[in-house]
């Protein structure tokens, strides 16, 4: 069925188009650019246009998709850079060049790379729906193939297979598929979610320490410019301990995703020794690439992320920043003239949200397994101030805030983690699963949190009566606090430091804490502090 | 492509720099129009928005003139392209690519649209190269490298003219290479446009320069930037040159922003400015960088100020949240009489880790610029704590690392006029260091 553009304004354009349904991918005019239906008004129908659509003229034609915006999933995402439509970037700019043209197609998913089959039914065997039929190996991960829908197995591919030939046949004739589409806003199912055990180790001394994550829960991280969102986003990227990322870059800087694949190919996972790329999925929409597809992008990648979390593994999904997502709907929204809420912001940003957010968590599978889908966010609150609509929003659906600061990046304190303000709702299960391994992990965890406190109140006294005007005991706990600051809080991603294990980083503080509760022994003993001091900076040499 | 020529004598209404258009046929968005008073003056402008036959046109220039009904309107069938080519070089021309400088306008090689395409992220070379700008708070603390977007922040009333104007003399590409300038002005004051045009003549046929003075049409502020851009991208990636682009002040270019939205009755987000107002930078902003496989670069330099000295304002704040980085310019170390007014706190170069050390800068930058932060930090807190308390209330050890934060603004962030290469930078560095070496860790 065939229809024409009748008015274009911005990156929303109205059709003519009959029997479309709300969410159908429409292909608008003579470039063919992707676009998905909001709207619907009689025979007029609104569509959101996800490329640069200047030059565009109306009277152009539209062709519906027949159905909804999708993604491919299969073997073969890993290591794949994407745009927000699931455009892998490396194959558009060997078609289309260094830049980005309007009206691409390209598919996600290499139909010609061959993978080794290891059938894992034989055939004559009755197969339930879900039911594990071959694994192929991608990367470092043990790719497992389900059967999409039940019956006996008449045939199964072994040895060399690429994804456009058949994994099997039914009997009744049904052919099963190594891939298939998703729609984009759909969630993927599972049989039921179960509550979070376990850690998500991150290897940042101060998450790790004071505001430990658990697999399938959701932090977000909220800072100002220069604070170090993206930095601390993609140190974690690198060294959480589990077996796919997602990262996406949504509405953010080019050459920062130019660093981060720099990075990513010449890196390895220190648990498998393998490239990082190899566990990581990259969806890159940056700040000027069109704004609708932004909005899509985050969808797009936790689509992929819940695939992965289906094959029963851990899948961490990370995304930079969500502010960005959130303005993206609000200039749709906008464009739509739909009455605008707080800030400008559509009134279901918090419901959107919610509804996102909620993807997160660990789950039985439907084949049985259990697999977890874990989510960082960075917040980018304009001005820094925290009151705002998608700080706030965040807040209600997240479990952990690690709130950056920007007088500690200004002092070049990174991870700019704020110590007194940032909370995990996960750290009592995270601290006991910790425990198991490490008996004094709570101990110092809480010698650590009460030592920076009183820095704080001193700090207070200290603003009045001066350094010199404190006890000495007082200005041991200064001291203290201040190395742990300096050799525990902060980490330099750009050095070996980046990632810490849970091993290192109680050795660390232990020694600190230690420390300080021998010298405060020296100190009762009636020794002056000055005596003190030097003593230790002599023993340290 | 339409056969003939689309003219139209159909304007229903005029209302700010918009244009309202009935019964056009066929329409494209942001196709270039010409308009024509009736008095045969004619302007350009382009399609904003149609529905069905309406369409909504945005005037580039002066709408004094125009009328309903006399006034004609032809569409070009094309979005505004720039000309492009070396012709350029050496050149001087207004918001509207009109030559400014009495010289007829040059003969293009190539034609590109305005907007240009977004890079591919995967084609990007991660900007790494050192760029030598002889100040010592930006090589040492701060590093640019080439093809990075380093905006600075000012406040009205700070040199911030003469810090750019000294880093488009004094920037050294790493080797051999020099710069190519495009300067693009901004609602620029006329006395401001002559401290600038000195350096232009000083670069000889080096630049190309864009120039919408204050009192110039709002509508070519949006245009100048993306104009030299356009030129930017095309110097850079089809001749491989090396490309400083100065942009100056986009604070005038956020308020043409504003002032063009509320005509377009766009809805009002933070101080008035649009919800657009960060994809509409980022896509100015974004054009920087390199690319995998060919010579030649983007780097920028966009200068601002804020308003009422604010960093949270809108405008620089959106900014910091697209650049890679800032260089913060401070009224109180411009009244201590420290030039360049440098604050090294708040500034921050996003992508100096990769641009510094061993091969590219020195071997020991990494740990003289963290000694010194750290030093500085520590010496600004404790100002707050001298003034509660007072010098002699403090420690002794405290009162040296105000010494060291004083010894720092005066001995190494201030430099006059002299330009320093890295070695001397680092060498100032290394000297004040080993003055404090008691105190600082």
């Amino acid at each position: 069925m065939n229809g024409k553009v009748k008015g274009i304004s911005g990156a929303t354009v109205q059709v003519t188009l009959p029997d479309l349904q709300i969410g159908d991918r429409v292909f608008v005019g003579e470039q063919r650019l992707t676009g998905e239906v909001v709207r619907l008004d009689g025979p007029v129908a609104t569509v959101q246009v996800f490329e640069e659509n200047r030059g565009l003229g109306v009277h152009e034609p539209v062709v519906s998709a027949g159905g909804p915006l999708t993604v491919q999933l299969g073997p073969g995402l890993l290591g794949g850079i994407f745009d927000g439509l699931q455009r892998p970037l490396p194959g558009l700019r060997s078609t289309g060049g260094d830049f980005i043209a309007a009206g691409s197609t390209r598919l996600a998913l290499d139909m010609e790379r061959s993978f080794e089959l290891k059938p894992t039914v034989r055939p004559g065997s009755d197969v339930k729906a879900w039911q594990q039929v071959g694994t192929v190996t991608e990367g470092h991960i043990d790719h497992p193939l389900f059967a999409a829908v039940p019956g006996v197995l008449s045939e199964i591919s072994h040895g060399p297979w690429t994804l456009d030939r058949e994994l099997g046949r039914m009997q009744d004739g049904q052919w099963l598929q190594g891939w298939h589409s998703w729609p984009v806003r759909a969630a993927r199912p599972y049989r039921r979610k179960l509550s979070l055990s376990r850690p998500l180790v991150t290897g940042q001394r101060c998450i790790d320490l004071l505001f430990p994550l658990l697999k399938g829960g959701v932090a977000i991280i909220p800072g100002g410019f220069g604070t170090g969102k993206t930095v601390l986003e993609q140190t974690i990227a690198k060294f959480a301990d589990v077996d796919v990322v997602v990262y996406v870059g949504c509405g953010e800087r080019g050459n920062e995703m130019a660093g981060l694949l720099d990075e990513f190919s010449q890196l390895q996972d220190p648990r498998t020794d393998r490239p990082l790329s190899e566990r990581t999925i990259i969806v890159a929409n940056t700040s000027n690439m069109p704004v609708a597809a932004r909005e899509s992008s985050i969808f797009t990648a936790v689509t992929m992320a819940e695939y992965y979390r289906d094959l029963g593994l851990d899948v961490l999904f990370l995304a930079d920043s969500l502010s960005r997502w959130a303005e993206a709907l609000r200039e749709i929204s906008s464009a739509l003239e739909e009455m605008p809420g707080e800030d400008g912001y559509p009134t279901y940003l918090n419901s959107r949200l919610a509804g996102f957010i909620e993807r997160a968590g660990v789950v039985e599978t439907m084949s049985g397994a259990e697999g977890s889908l874990s989510m960082i966010l960075s917040v980018s609150p304009p001005g820094g101030d925290f009151s705002e609509p998608v700080t706030q929003a965040c807040l209600r659906v997240s479990g952990a805030l690690l709130m950056l600061d920007t007088s500690l990046a200004h002092r070049r304190h990174y991870p700019a983690i704020n110590w007194t303000q940032s909370y995990s709702l996960y750290s009592s299960e995270a601290i006991r699963h910790f425990a198991l391994e490490h008996a004094r992990w709570p101990e110092l965890r809480k010698q650590c949190r009460s030592l920076l406190q009183r820095e704080e109140s001193l700090r207070e006294v200290a603003e009045v009566v001066g350094m010199e005007g404190l006890q000495e005991s007082d200005r041991l706990v200064m001291r203290t606090a201040e190395k742990i600051r300096l050799d525990f809080l902060c980490q330099n991603s750009f050095s070996d430091d980046a990632f810490a294990d849970p091993e290192t980083t109680l050795t660390r503080i232990e020694r600190l804490i230690d420390e300080h509760v021998e010298l405060t022994a020296r100190l009762d003993e009636g020794v002056p502090l000055s005596e003190i001091l030097k003593e230790a900076a002599d023993a340290t040499g | 492509m339409r056969l003939a020529e689309h003219r139209y004598r159909t304007v229903s209404g005029i209302r700010g720099p918009l244009l309202f258009l009935e019964d056009v046929l066929s329409a494209r968005l942001g196709e270039l129009v010409r308009i024509t008073d009736p008095n045969g003056q004619s302007v350009e402008g382009e399609v904003l928005k149609i529905n069905g036959s309406q369409v909504l046109v945005q005037v580039f220039g002066d709408t004094h003139g125009l009328d309903v009904g006399r006034t004609e309107v032809a569409f070009a069938d094309t979005v505004k392209q720039a000309p492009l080519g070396q012709g350029c070089l050496g050149r001087v021309f207004d918001g509207s690519f009109r030559p400014r400088d009495d010289l007829p306008m040059f003969v293009p090689e190539r034609w590109a649209p305005l907007t240009g395409r977004p890079i591919n992220p995967v084609a990007r070379a991660h900007p790494q190269e050192f760029i030598e700008t002889g100040l010592s708070s930006l090589d040492v603390l701060n590093t640019l490298v080439r093809g990075q977007k380093l905006p600075v922040f000012s406040c009205a009333g700070l040199p911030a003219r003469e810090i750019t104007e000294q880093l488009l003399r004094q920037s050294r590409l790493p080797g051999e290479g020099e710069f190519v300038l495009v300067f693009v002005a901004i609602g620029l004051t006329h006395y401001d446009y002559h401290f600038y045009q000195q350096t232009l003549e000083g670069m000889q046929s080096r630049f190309v320069a864009f120039i919408n003075l204050a009192d110039d049409p709002v509508v070519e502020r949006l245009l100048a930037p993306r104009l030299g851009l356009a030129v930017a991208e095309d110097l850079a990636f089809e001749e491989g040159m090396d490309v400083l682009v100065i942009m100056s002040d986009m604070t005038n270019y956020c308020d043409a922003l504003r002032e063009i939205a509320t005509a377009r009755e766009d809805l009002p987000g933070r101080r008035g400015y649009p919800g657009y107002m960060y994809s509409d930078l980022a896509a100015l902003y974004e054009r920087a960088g390199r690319i995998h496989d060919r010579p030649g670069s983007v780097t920028m330099l966009p200068v601002l100020t804020m308003p009422e000295d604010d960093i949270t304002h809108p405008i620089p704040d959106l900014t910091g949240y697209i650049t890679e980085g800032q260089i913060v310019l401070s009224r109180e170390l411009h009244q201590k009489g420290v030039y360049p007014p440098v604050d090294i706190l708040p500034s921050l170069s996003r992508l100096m880790q990769h641009g510094i050390g061993e091969g590219r800068t020195r071997g020991d930058h990494r740990e003289l610029a963290n000694r010194l932060y750290r030093g500085y930090a520590k010496g600004r807190d404790l100002r707050r704590l001298e003034a509660v308390v007072g010098r002699d209330g403090m420690l002794a050890e405290d009162r040296e690392m105000l010494d060291f934060a004083d010894g720092f603004e005066r001995e190494f962030v201030h430099q006059g006029d002299d330009r320093r290469g890295i070695g001397e930078s680092l060498d100032v560095a290394i000297g004040l260091l080993e003055r404090f070496r008691e105190v600082l860790p």
